[in-house]
């Protein structure tokens, strides 16, 4: 957390991606509306969620700092205050005001925000592998196999009490096993906000980066995978 | 920037609101009631609306529309189960329901209008300005075409409607103007036809909404039909009468129903009484509290899988709650009050009318849209994803629901075949995977450069604006170039047939006019008669006897006038009567003055 404070300090970060109002023509110095004819400016479409928002790209984000700036940004942005304003302005606040909604919808969510700095920063890592590692895939289709036998099996006889038992143990287990990969997903986290704020740009560190790219998308992948499985699962058993 | 008034259209009651130097509210009718009842009548003499319009009900069903918001933006497949239920004639035309009243039909947003004007117009009597600006209040759980149909009634009601806003949302502002309250609030309103649950965050004047749930078909008219089916299964045992053969008895029928369970709110045990046709006698019906409620526990129930929904798409437990606030006169059961509490363990709220805090609330967001208010932010959600049909015949998901509005998503399109000039696009409303298990909302089709197969890229914005409706935008990502889409929608008005609404509105307002002068004078002309006619009996022997025999003249002359056609005559009647009874109104009133001062010491007087 403390490193984030530092980052959020400087929302000149967000820049606009272009530099000249589009109803006075002058160059645009001021964030979201013209220094010089107040004139709300469209947020471009080509801006990143974490620009747009003014946080650094950083995988641990303060909600509640997250939460006072979509406030801030929403009472500079929704159309509800632009009702007296020409159709022009009116236009760009929809857009600018689903843009933001969008991205905090996206950064609130820490599994969510992942993903999305992975599209972001895909390059070397984009042709990475989605389907998951052997192992978890024989195991998941074992599992499927119980649970298939104890969909078929009479509840009240032994069979289905055996399956049932067995099937709440595999539960345990996989729960653990989630717990395993949120733990690993929280260090990767802060790893690559450490690896950003050194900033430094050696070979070394964009290997490291890359791996730690990579293996977050592992995890994320099967993530999905053992979330799916365990949410069939709690729906057959209880 | 002209006055924006704040209007909720209800099932049962519509209001109108505006804000009066930082307060909100609600404006009375000559009959200084706040509330309009949502009753159409096609009389001989004309349109009629509200509670004039009520006692046609029984008078003339086939001709009388109410709860007309049921059918917003359905078809008729869509309310099949229910139809037998309303004593007019259906038709549809274009995926969408007409009431056919005498020789012409009517469409549900023509009904919604000819209730907006009557609002319209009482604002405009108060004000003293007119009126052409509104916020409409909708359920939370009202789809795209709901919505939609919504708007085309406001526009032909000769309303600009700026903004479609959410009756819980609209209600949770009302109570945080009130409280100035901050913590995560539930919202349950249950109204005459429709059920809505609403979970809100309310920090530093940013009202967010969290997540919504609901049932746009289930409400106080929905009690009402149960307590009616049980007096008319019992009616014909113990009489012999099938009531379904005679509409008018099953319209009062349904208000005995509906003026017992409000009774039950009150007390433990009510009678009702209802007398039958062909001579049969009367039919009598002692109901307690606790036979209505296990009559009305399954529909009470069907109120609160909504609200766990709710609950878990907001990602919180009943105890993260800070406030529960009921919205909606069905909020008034103690039964609904009881579960509500179980449910979130707390007291809930119900300081302010829950008839008027909805159009308490949608004045406070005119007020917001006209500038007044700047403190006060409403950011509210989609209540249903939003997706297009793929291969298949699976809908995938565009925009989820509960994503807070407005809200935009791109896709984009290509072709399948060697020079395909055309892509279909239908989109959807709803939670289901299957497409046809979804609400079909609308279809188009994409222009594509006759190109080889799958080089053409288009690029296609579904754009969900704060109203909640969905606006469509097509680019080819190519040229760069823009396209226009025409959207065919499912269940809707096409714009031509707005326009053509618009204009027989116009046209048929002189008729409306002169129709209505004729009802008021009518009205008043009663009102008149009756307090004479008292005046007379209390005061008779105050005054002279010619005096008498002038006021008795008078009286006649105006009854006579009263079932004439003509307002201006009965104007003129009505005041001459008031000049016959001069001598007996002073009289009168020398009269209570003479007894309010006996044996009063002088001191009291003064």
């Amino acid at each position: 957390m403390d490193h984030q404070h530092r980052h959020s300090s400087s929302p000149r970060e967000l820049q606009m991606a272009r530099s000249m109002c589009w109803h006075c023509q002058s160059e645009v110095s001021g964030e979201y509306f013209c220094d010089r004819c107040v004139k709300v400016q469209p947020v471009s479409k080509e801006l990143d969620y974490f620009t747009c928002m003014g946080f650094p790209r950083r995988l641990t984000i303060d909600p509640r700092q997250l939460e006072s700036k979509f406030y801030e940004l929403s009472r500079a942005f929704h159309p509800d205050f632009f009702q007296n304003k020409s159709a022009e302005e009116q236009t760009i606040s929809l857009g600018n005001s689903a843009m933001l909604n969008t991205a905090y919808r996206t950064l609130r969510d820490p599994i969510q925000r992942a993903e999305y700095l992975l599209d972001l920063e895909a390059g070397a890592v984009k042709d990475i592998r989605t389907s998951p590692p052997a192992d978890l895939f024989e195991e998941i289709l074992e599992l499927q196999d119980t649970l298939d036998e104890y969909r078929a099996a009479d509840r009240a006889s032994d069979t289905a009490a055996t399956l049932c038992a067995k099937l709440q143990m595999e539960r345990t287990t996989l729960e653990r096993r989630q717990q395993d990969m949120e733990n690993a997903l929280q260090q990767l986290f802060t790893q690559w906000d450490i690896l950003q704020d050194r900033g430094e740009a050696t070979d070394q560190t964009r290997a490291e980066r890359d791996r730690i790219l990579k293996h977050m998308r592992d995890i994320l992948s099967n993530r999905t995978y053992v979330k799916n499985i365990v949410n069939d699962l709690v729906a057959t058993i209880s | 920037m002209a006055r924006i008034v704040g209007i909720d259209l209800g099932t049962t009651n519509s209001l109108v609101a505006y804000m009066d130097k930082g307060t909100p509210r609600v404006i009375a009718g000559r009959n200084e009631r706040n509330m309009v009842p949502s009753v159409v009548a096609m009389t001989d003499n004309g349109l009629i609306v509200g509670d004039p319009a009520k006692e046609h009900l029984t008078r003339n069903p086939a001709r009388t529309v109410y709860s007309v918001k049921r059918f917003m933006g359905k078809s008729l497949a869509d309310v099949q189960s229910e139809l037998a239920y309303f004593p007019y004639t259906f038709t549809e035309q274009g995926g969408v329901i007409r009431f056919k009243l005498g020789e012409k039909t009517y469409s549900p947003p023509q009904i919604s209008a000819m209730i907006l004007k009557e609002l319209k117009l009482r604002a405009e009597t108060h004000l003293g300005e007119s009126i052409t600006k509104a916020v409409i209040t909708v359920p939370a759980y009202f789809n795209d075409s709901q919505r939609q149909a919504t708007k085309d009634a406001g526009m032909i009601a000769g309303l600009e409607v700026l903004r479609i806003i959410n009756e819980p949302t609209a209600a949770s502002l009302a109570y945080g103007l009130q409280e100035k309250t901050q913590g995560t609030i539930a919202v349950y309103d249950l109204g005459g036809g429709t059920f809505d649950i609403s979970i809100l965050k309310l920090k530093n004047g940013i009202f967010e909404v969290l997540a919504t749930n609901g049932d746009t078909h289930l409400g106080g008219d929905d009690i009402d039909r149960l307590i009616a089916d049980l007096f008319i299964d019992e009616i014909r045992e113990r009489h012999g009468l099938d009531l379904h053969t005679y509409p008018d008895y099953m319209q009062a029928v349904r208000l005995e129903a509906e003026r017992t369970k409000i009774r039950l709110s009150d007390v433990l045990k009510t009678t009702a009484t209802l007398d039958l046709p062909d001579g049969k006698g009367r039919f009598t019906r002692e109901l307690t509290r606790d036979q209505l409620e296990s009559l009305t526990m399954g529909l009470i129930e069907r109120t609160l899988a909504p609200c766990r929904k709710a609950l878990k798409d907001a990602e919180l437990t009943p105890e993260h709650i800070d406030e529960v606030v009921l919205v909606g006169g069905s909020t008034r059961m103690p039964l609904v009050r009881q579960r509500v509490q179980e449910l979130f363990g707390k007291t809930p709220h119900c300081e302010l009318n829950p008839d008027e805090v909805v159009a308490l609330g949608a004045a406070v967001q005119a007020d917001i849209l006209s500038g007044g208010t700047t403190d006060m932010l409403l950011l509210d959600v989609t209540p249903l994803s939003l997706g297009i049909e793929t291969m298949g015949g699976v809908m995938s998901s565009v925009i989820r629901r509960n994503t807070t509005i407005p809200a935009g998503a791109k896709e984009m399109f290509t072709t399948y075949v060697d020079g395909q000039t055309g892509v279909d696009i239908h989109i959807l409303q709803g939670e289901r995977e299957l497409a046809k298990d979804n609400r079909s909302l609308a279809r188009f089709r994409l222009k594509v450069p006759p190109l080889p197969a799958g080089v053409p890229r288009i690029e296609v914005t579904f754009l969900i604006d704060a109203n909640g409706i969905l606006n469509v935008l097509a680019k080819d990502m190519r040229t760069g170039q823009s396209q226009s889409i025409e959207v065919k929608p499912s269940y809707g008005l096409s714009d031509s047939e707005v326009e053509q609404m618009i204009e027989d509105s116009f046209k048929f307002a002189a008729d409306d006019v002169s129709a209505r002068k004729l009802i008021e004078a009518r009205l008043d002309a009663g009102a008149l008669i009756t307090t004479t006619e008292k005046s007379l009996l209390e005061g008779g022997h105050l005054i002279a006897s010619d005096n008498i025999a002038a006021t008795r003249t008078a009286l006649a002359a105006l009854s006579a006038a009263k079932d004439g056609t003509d307002p201006r005559v009965i104007r003129a009647r009505m005041a001459d009567l008031e000049q016959a009874a001069k001598p007996l109104t002073v009289a009168l009133l020398n009269d209570s003055l003479m007894k309010g001062l006996q044996g009063k010491k002088v001191s009291e007087v003064t």
